[in-house]
């Protein structure tokens, strides 16, 4: 029989605690770069979004390096989105409910939903599409391909970024543990068995 | 050795695409020069609008449009009911005149050119409304029953005389049961992208049904439906909410028009609780009589459920319980609670799952009654034929799957009395329920092309909203043309494949499956036609029927040398495909013959805090009759996943609505609440080996519904079991178990 757990809020996990020091880092960030000559990675999107965009973003997506004026309000998942056409990040609720657009944020797991671009200029993300190496998935890809730790897929990203950050952190060392440390991130399909699973396997493995 | 696909656990054939990212759904077809359409919905739940302020909002940075129903186009409207829409009533007119229906509903439309200008607009709109206050409860007194007008599953049947049999009963139970409505909540919202060349539509838009809303969308605009092209080729979770084009759709092509460029559309997570469909609320009564050792001689099931004022929306509310006990006398009566609410539509398990949650549950109070075991119960009821269409079943493996549940439970272990089993001090309960769902098979075709490499491309309409329709159709074309699973492409997703039925009502595998199948021996049949007669084949000259497919090879019957492979003869007729399609459908004289359902048992073990009201579900096991199981590691999934669903039901969802307005309080999902993963304990789904020759040429039942159905009622009566209190409203929240 399964045992009862304690239940650890799992917004926690989604949203790692942003220090005043780091928004106003962030924004220092911000305005020094505003004075910097273009070379914009994202030419185009920049000249699209036009006079009523207001600020200029630098972060590095999988290791891709972009430069781009963004309207202040956007989330980076509307960057990711709508601006850079990384659509493996999805949007699901946009209110931080759901979990589909997790990301790592210079490694620590966050909805990408709730947090607003402009505050994290010079980022290191990583989304789904840069967590395989080439052709070769990561051990947690596959082990949610062979665990079926999805259906309709549409949470998948969420849940496998999310898994890593949970492996990361070293919250996957039972399955009650994932449990609880997973919990932010929702799976209407119902496949958490196999996500579980899944994440148990690929953490050993990642561990060995 | 002959090659095997079907049966076999294979992973996902769109595995790779999925944990990537690189699966695309609707709203991630982004197109040049794209522009964002955001929906401005009523903030009246009943009433007129009286004044939009466009012009200031058309002021605002990057807004390129504001469409309402003083500039809409006047749309055809043509009349156009495909197998999901209701049979009567009138579809929502968007943006045609000023009336408002339902909170929420659709009164304006921004196009802009960013998504946060889109967003930024249409919150500044200023609308302003003379509003009535909605009917919105079924219990409120100005709400007036209907019966639904047309649709078998809605008609009131009876045999012997019920109402007397009950009264006569040495045994009886009498119940009512409140269901909470239902949103769907699949994790992709709503989305379309439409983009017009000339007279033609393109649309990127969330569907189960694509070649419905090809036909929908062409009705609407007057125009041929040969000049809409729906795409979808990933589906994330419909659950029914995309089985009917929904009035974004319009909107998304009204917006593209209007502006001359592409438009995505994409609805709110709050907005796909306003406009596209919710399982309704019902209210039901059951009053079941019997002997003293158990025998029914009276089942009567009567329930309402919500409506629109515009359209009757009917689900199967009762129509298993005219087939899954034996009893001489039965009753149903369904009836219609008209409201000032959009229309509900069909979710997982639509009808059966509400209806069998009272009856099942009434069934648990009936054994407590006779002091008989629930299971035993069932056993001592269980009907030999369909007693309401007076035809056997074409299988019913249904005390086969209680007898398999009940082993892997270890029910046997279980002490009946309500209170009896503890852990500590939490009260632990047992529950066990039956689930069914009708084995649909509609017309449904497919087409295969057999390339010169060997391989074979294989499309059909259809979608895969999760069950896994790309890998099981790859593994029916790869058993049936003998070839490897990686030499089979399966496509999906666009009308202008091969039309399918609607991707819901368990019924993809069996149609879509049997066309799939059909397809593949037609081309087969096609590339025998043409080796016979074609000089340069060793072949020429057999007469067809001399010669045969033997693992992917044309040989002449009683000939052991292997003959040409497809990779052969395609190359040797010059190497242009070979293509041929094929149609599906079920003889109608089998329908008449046999009554043909899926059934499954489940076992639940919960536990109850005495102090605090909070169940948790602790395990489950469902063992489920569902003919062949194509793929035993998908299918277990979909058994889970449908268990999980079925959790959500017992113990979390419940749209609540405002009375004033009709408001969804909890359109939010925090505030929705699903099951998560800390909610989900150890599930297993078990199969008991079915062969059914008579629901489709694969054999197949189908599983997405009965997966979720019997899981409510075996919790709800878990937890009678744990408590000794009778909850009769889903779903069982913390104040329903206070005084436990």
């Amino acid at each position: 029989m399964p045992e009862e757990t304690s239940h650890i809020p799992p917004a926690a996990a989604a949203f790692p605690p942003v220090s005043r020091r780091e928004v106003l880092q962030a924004t220092a960030g911000a305005v020094a770069l505003a004075a910097l000559p273009g070379g914009a990675a994202d030419s185009a999107a920049a000249a699209e979004a036009g006079a009523a965009a207001g600020h200029s973003l630098r972060i590095t997506v999988n290791g891709h390096a972009h430069e781009l004026a963004i309207d202040p309000r956007q989330s980076i998942l509307d960057v990711l989105r709508e601006r850079l056409n990384l659509t493996g990040t999805k949007k699901g609720c946009n209110q931080g409910a759901c979990g589909a657009c997790t990301i790592l944020l210079n490694g620590q797991r966050v909805n990408a939903c709730l947090t607003l671009a402009a505050m994290h200029d010079g980022a290191e993300i990583t989304t789904i599409e840069g967590v395989a190496q080439g052709e070769a998935l990561h051990p947690l890809q596959a082990a949610f391909i062979e665990h079926d730790g999805f259906q309709c897929g549409y949470c998948t990203g969420g849940q496998i970024m999310s898994g890593l950050g949970c492996i990361a952190e070293g919250h996957a060392g039972s399955p009650a543990e994932i449990k609880a440390w997973m919990s932010g991130n929702i799976c209407r399909c119902g496949a958490y068995p196999g996500i579980v699973a899944a994440i148990a396997q690929a953490n050993k493995a990642v561990r060995s | 050795m002959t090659m095997q696909a079907i049966g076999k656990p294979h992973s996902r054939v769109d595995g790779r695409a999925k944990v990537t990212g690189g699966a695309r759904y609707a709203a991630e077809f982004n197109q040049p020069d794209q522009l964002y359409a955001v929906v401005v919905g009523s903030t009246v739940g009943l009433g007129r609008i009286l004044r939009i302020d466009a012009g200031a909002v058309a002021q605002m940075p990057g807004v390129r449009a504001v469409i309402s129903h003083l500039n809409a186009p006047r749309l055809a409207y043509q009349p156009h009911k495909g197998g999901t829409d209701p049979a009567n009533g009138e579809r929502l007119h968007v943006l045609q005149d000023d009336q408002v229906r339902f909170y929420g509903q659709p009164v304006a439309v921004i196009v802009a050119d960013s998504l946060d200008h889109a967003e930024r607009a249409a919150a500044a709109l200023a609308v302003s409304y003379a509003g009535e206050t909605p009917v919105v409860d079924p219990l409120d007194a100005k709400v007036q029953p209907v019966a639904p007008q047309a649709g078998r599953a809605g008609a009131d049947r009876s045999r012997g005389d019920a109402d007397a049999a009950f009264a006569a009963a040495p045994v009886t139970v009498e119940a009512s049961f409140d269901m909470a409505r239902e949103n769907h909540t699949p994790m992709e919202p709503h989305a379309t992208i439409a983009a017009w060349s000339g007279d033609r539509l393109t649309l990127w838009s969330k569907s189960q049904f694509v070649v419905n809303e090809q036909a929908e969308i062409a009705a609407i605009f007057g125009m041929p439906a040969a000049n809409v092209q729906v795409i979808c080729p990933f589906v994330g979770g419909g659950f029914g909410t995309s089985l009917r084009t929904w009035p974004h759709v319009t909107l998304a092509a009204i917006a593209a028009r209007q502006v001359g460029r592409p438009v995505k559309l994409v609805l709110t997570r709050r907005q796909m609780f306003h406009t596209t469909g919710h399982r309704p609320r019902t209210l039901q009564r059951v009053a079941l009589g019997a002997t003293t050792d158990g025998r029914l001689t009276s089942l009567i099931h009567e329930g309402s459920g919500e409506t629109s004022r515009y359209e009757q929306f009917v689900e199967a509310l009762t129509s298993t319980s005219g087939f899954m006990y034996s009893c001489p006398n039965v009753r149903t009566r369904y009836r219609l609670l008209p409201m000032d609410t959009g229309t509900p539509t069909f979710m997982r398990g639509p009808g059966e799952a509400s209806g069998m949650y009272a009856v099942e549950s009434a069934i648990d109070e009936l054994s407590y009654k006779l002091g008989i075991d629930p299971v035993e119960l069932r056993r001592r009821n269980e009907p030999a034929i369909d007693e309401a269409e007076k035809l056997p079943f074409s299988s019913r493996s249904l005390m086969q799957c209680y007898a398999l549940g009940a082993e892997r439970f270890g029910w046997a272990s279980r002490d009946p009395r309500p209170r009896a089993m503890r852990d500590g001090r939490l009260l632990i309960g047992w529950g066990v329920a039956s689930a069914s769902y009708p084995c649909f098979f509609s017309p449904a075709s497919a087409r295969v092309r057999l390339l010169a490499d060997g391989s074979a491309e294989v499309e059909a309409a259809s979608s895969d909203m999760g069950p896994g329709t790309y890998t099981s159709m790859t593994q029916v074309a790869a058993e049936t043309l003998s070839l490897p699973l990686d030499k089979v492409r399966f496509s999906l997703g666009r009308s202008d494949f091969p039309a399918t039925p609607s991707h819901g009502g368990s019924q993809t595998m069996s149609s879509v499956g049997s066309a799939v199948r059909a397809a593949c021996l037609a081309v087969q049949a096609e590339l025998a036609k043409r080796a016979v007669a074609d000089r340069r084949s060793q072949l020429f000259g057999a007469s067809i029927d001399s010669v045969e497919w033997r693992e992917g090879r044309l040989s002449r019957k009683g000939d052991a040398a292997a003959g040409p492979s497809y990779s052969e003869l395609v190359t040797g007729a010059g190497g242009s495909p070979v293509e041929a399609g094929a149609s599906a459908a079920r003889d109608a004289a089998i329908a008449k013959q046999y009554s043909m359902h899926a059934f499954g048992a489940v076992f639940v073990e919960v536990s109850v805090d005495p102090d605090l009201g909070l169940v948790r579900l602790r395990r489950a096991v469902g063992a489920y009759g569902a003919g062949r199981i194509v793929n035993p590691k998908l299918a277990t999934s979909q058994c889970i996943g449908g268990m999980v669903g079925g959790l959500g039901m017992a113990l979390m969802e419940r749209t609540a609505l405002d009375p004033r307005d009709g408001r969804p309080v909890n359109a939010h999902m925090g505030d929705y609440l699903v099951p998560v993963n800390l909610d989900v304990p150890h599930l297993e789904a078990h199969f008991v080996e079915e062969q059914d020759p008579h629901v489709n040429p694969l054999g197949v039942k189908g599983l997405g519904e009965v997966a979720l159905v019997g899981m409510a009622p075996a919790i709800a009566n878990a937890v009678f079991h744990a408590t000794g209190k009778r909850v009769r409203e889903l779903p069982i929240r913390i104040e329903n178990l206070l005084d436990v």
